[in-house]
C-alpha cells in the first residue's frame, strides 16, 4: 500500500517535470511552429537565475519564483528579436539557428561559470509515507506545473492579450487584418514560453543541480513530448505529458532510469507513425 | 548534356584528388598524415548528409546515428572476427538495414521537416543514453565488451582482405581513405545526374507534383536515405580505424551539430561545399582544441548563428563565384543553370 502510494507520487512526479519543462517550448512551437533548439540552455539559464542569486544571499523562493522566470524571459525577448525575427517564416533556418544559440550559451556558460556542478539542496524537508519518505519538494513540482498550467490556461482564455495570442495562433494572416500587431505578439509569447522555460529551469536546479550541458538531459523529452502533443499546446501537452511521463516512470521501476527514458523516446516515435500530426490533431481539437 | 567547363572541372578534381591520394604521403610527415586522414574520413560522412539534406531534402539531424553504428558494427565485429572484410561489410550494411526501417517508417507515415529533424535527433540520442548505460562487464557482445561511456578502445585495424596478419598503415589508411571520398564525390555526381538522382531533386523542389507525374515520392525518399546511410557507415567504419577507437560521443547531439554545420558552411544542396566545410570547421576546431582561445561550443555557436542569418547558401557558391567566375557564368549563360 505504501509502496503503491510512492510509485503513484512517482509517477505524478514524472509527469509534472515532463509537462513543466515543455509548457514554454510548446507554447512558442504552437505559435510558431518554431522548435526553438536552445530551450534546454533556456532551462540551464533558469537553473543559473536560481542558483547564483541564491548563494548570494537573495531568498530562494523569490529567486525562484521571480528573478529566473523574469530574467530568462527578458532574454528570450531579446533572441527573439535578434535572431527570430529576421529568420520569420523559414522554420528550418530558424530551428537552425537556435540550434546555433544554444550551441554558444553552452559554450558561454562553460566560459564563465566552469564546469562545475553548482547546486542548492531541496528545501522542504521530507516527510514519512508509512515506510518511506518522500521530499516535500517533490509534492512543491506537482503543485507548481498544476499552477503553471491552470494559469497558462486562465492567461489565455480569460485575458484580452490571452485572446489576441489564441487568434494569432490559429489565423496570423486574418488577426493581422483584424488590426493586430502580429509580430508583438509574437515577442510577446517567446518572452512568455522563455520564462515559463526559465521558471521550470528555476524549480528543478535545486533536485537536478545546474552545469553548462544540464540542458541536454532534457532537451530529448521535451522535443518530443511536444511534437507529439500537436497543434494544441495546453492539452497536447499536458496529454504527452501523462502519457510520457507514466511510461517513463513505470519502465524506470521495472528496470533502470536509462531504460526508462529509451521506452519514453521510442513510445514517443511509435506514437508518431500512428499519429503524424500529434496527439492534438487527432484528439482533443477542441482543447486549447 | 554536361557543358566543356563542367567536365574540364570534374577532370581537374579527379586529378586533383588522384595526385593527393597518391602524393600526399610522401611528402607530409606521418603526424601531419594522420591528421588529414580524419579530415578525409569526416567530409565522406558531411557528403552523405549533403545528399540527404540537401539534395534529398530530408531534414535529417540524426546523421551521426549511422555513422556511429557503422563503427560500432565493425569495431564489435572486428573484435569477434580477427578478420576485417566481413565487419567492414557489416559497418555499411547495418546502418543501411536500420535507415530502411527507420525511413520506413517515417516516410510512409508522412512524417516531414522539423517532426523527421526531431525524430532522428532523438533515435541518435536514444544510441547514445544506451550505449553510455553499458559500462558493466556484463554489456558485451560475443567476446567485445561495449564499455559504456569508455567506448571500445584497441579496435583492430583493417588488414589486406585474407589476409588477418597484413594490417594497413597509416599511409595506406589514408589512401584509403581519399580513395574512398573520391569515390563517394563522383559516385554522388553520377547518381545525382542521373534519371533517379533528378526524380529525388524534383521532390524536394515540391513532392506533390512529383507525385502526381506518377513518381512515389516515399520509395525515393527511402533509397536516397539508406544510401546516405551507408557511406555514413562507411566513414563509421574508417573513423573506428583511424582512432583504433569509437566511443558513444559519435552519437552525442554536439557531434551531429558539427555535421549540421559543415553543410551549413560549405552551401546546403552543393557537394564540394560539405568537403570545404569539414575541412574548415574541422581545423577551427581542432586549433581552438589546441590553443584553448575560446570554447569550442561557443565560436562554432557564433558560425552556426551567423552561417544561418547572413550567408543562407554558403561558402561554396561564393568560391565558384570568386574562382570559377568566367567558366560558371558562361555554364550559366549557356545551359540557364549553375553547376551543382
Amino acid at each position: 500500500m505504501d509502496f503503491a502510494a510512492i510509485v503513484l507520487i512517482q509517477v505524478l512526479y514524472a509527469i509534472a517535470s515532463l509537462a513543466l519543462i515543455s509548457v514554454g517550448l510548446a507554447i512558442i512551437f504552437g505559435m510558431m511552429k518554431v522548435i526553438n533548439f536552445a530551450h534546454g540552455e533556456f532551462l540551464m539559464l533558469g537553473g543559473y537565475a536560481v542558483i547564483l542569486p541564491v548563494q548570494a544571499g537573495v531568498n530562494l523562493w523569490i529567486a525562484m519564483l521571480i528573478i529566473a522566470p523574469l530574467a530568462v524571459g527578458l532574454f528570450g525577448m531579446i533572441v527573439e528579436r535578434v535572431i527570430i525575427r529576421p529568420l520569420y517564416g523559414r522554420v528550418i533556418e530558424t530551428v537552425l539557428a537556435t540550434w546555433g544559440l544554444s550551441l554558444f550559451l553552452i559554450g558561454a556558460a562553460s566560459e564563465i561559470f566552469g564546469y562545475f556542478q553548482e547546486g542548492t539542496s531541496p528545501p522542504l524537508g521530507s516527510i514519512a509515507i508509512g515506510a518511506y519518505r518522500e521530499g516535500v519538494y517533490t509534492f512543491f513540482v506537482i503543485f507548481i506545473a498544476a499552477a503553471v498550467m491552470a494559469g497558462v490556461y486562465l492567461f489565455l482564455k480569460r485575458t484580452r492579450f490571452g485572446l489576441v495570442a489564441l487568434g494569432t495562433m490559429q489565423n496570423p494572416d486574418m488577426a493581422a487584418a483584424l488590426g493586430v500587431d502580429t509580430g508583438k505578439v509574437y515577442a510577446l509569447t517567446f518572452g512568455l514560453g522563455a520564462a515559463l522555460t526559465g521558471l521550470a529551469g528555476a524549480v528543478l536546479a535545486p533536485i537536478s543541480g545546474v552545469v553548462p550541458i544540464i540542458g541536454i538531459t532534457y532537451i530529448a523529452k521535451a522535443f518530443i513530448t511536444v511534437i507529439c502533443g500537436g497543434a494544441m499546446a495546453l492539452s497536447g501537452t499536458a496529454a504527452a505529458s501523462v502519457l510520457f511521463g507514466t511510461v517513463n516512470q513505470v519502465v524506470t521501476f521495472l528496470s533502470t532510469p536509462i531504460i526508462g527514458e529509451v521506452a519514453l523516446l521510442v513510445a514517443a516515435i511509435i506514437l508518431l507513425r500512428l499519429l503524424p500530426a500529434g496527439i492534438t490533431g487527432r484528439f482533443f481539437r477542441s482543447g486549447l | 548534356m554536361r557543358s566543356r567547363a563542367e567536365i574540364l572541372g570534374l577532370a581537374a578534381l579527379g586529378l586533383g584528388g588522384l595526385a593527393l591520394l597518391f602524393g600526399l604521403p610522401h611528402v607530409v610527415e606521418i603526424f601531419a598524415l594522420v591528421d588529414i586522414t580524419v579530415f578525409v574520413i569526416l567530409s565522406t560522412l558531411a557528403l552523405s548528409l549533403a545528399l540527404v539534406w540537401g539534395f534529398g531534402g530530408i531534414l535529417c539531424f540524426g546523421q551521426s546515428a549511422f555513422f556511429g553504428l557503422g563503427g560500432y558494427a565493425y569495431a564489435i565485429a572486428v573484435l569477434n572476427m580477427g578478420e576485417s572484410t566481413v565487419p567492414v561489410l557489416l559497418g555499411i550494411l547495418l546502418p543501411m538495414l536500420f535507415a530502411a526501417l527507420l525511413g520506413y517508417f517515417m516516410f510512409w507515415g508522412r512524417v516531414s521537416d522539423v517532426y523527421l529533424a526531431v525524430i532522428t535527433l532523438t533515435v541518435s540520442l536514444i544510441f547514445f543514453h544506451l550505449v553510455n548505460s553499458t559500462s558493466g562487464p556484463e554489456y558485451r557482445i560475443g567476446s567485445a565488451p561495449l564499455g559504456g561511456a569508455n567506448g571500445i578502445p584497441g579496435v583492430p585495424q583493417i588488414n589486406v582482405p585474407g589476409d588477418p596478419g597484413r594490417q594497413l598503415g597509416f599511409d595506406e589508411m589514408f589512401q584509403l581513405a581519399m580513395a574512398v571520398l573520391l569515390l563517394t564525390y563522383f559516385g554522388l555526381r553520377w547518381l545525382l545526374a542521373s534519371h533517379f538522382g533528378r526524380v529525388v531533386v524534383s521532390i524536394r523542389e515540391n513532392e506533390l507534383r512529383a507525385e502526381l507525374l506518377g513518381y512515389d515520392a516515399r520509395r525515393y525518399k527511402l533509397a536516397v536515405f539508406v544510401i546516405g546511410a551507408g557511406i555514413a557507415g562507411v566513414a563509421g567504419v574508417l573513423f573506428a580505424n583511424w582512432g583504433s577507437f569509437i566511443g558513444p560521443n559519435v552519437f552525442s547531439i554536439f557531434f551531429t551539430a558539427q555535421i549540421i554545420i559543415w553543410i551549413m558552411v560549405g552551401g546546403l544542396g552543393t557537394l564540394g561545399g560539405a568537403v570545404i566545410g569539414t575541412v574548415i570547421i574541422q581545423f577551427l576546431t581542432t586549433w581552438l582544441g589546441e590553443t584553448k582561445i575560446a570554447d569550442t561550443n561557443l565560436v562554432l555557436g557564433v558560425i552556426f548563428v551567423l552561417f544561418v542569418l547572413l550567408v543562407p547558401n554558403g561558402l561554396q557558391p561564393m568560391l565558384r563565384d570568386l574562382f570559377g567566375g568566367w567558366a560558371a557564368r558562361r555554364a550559366v549563360a549557356r545551359t540557364g543553370k549553375g553547376a551543382p
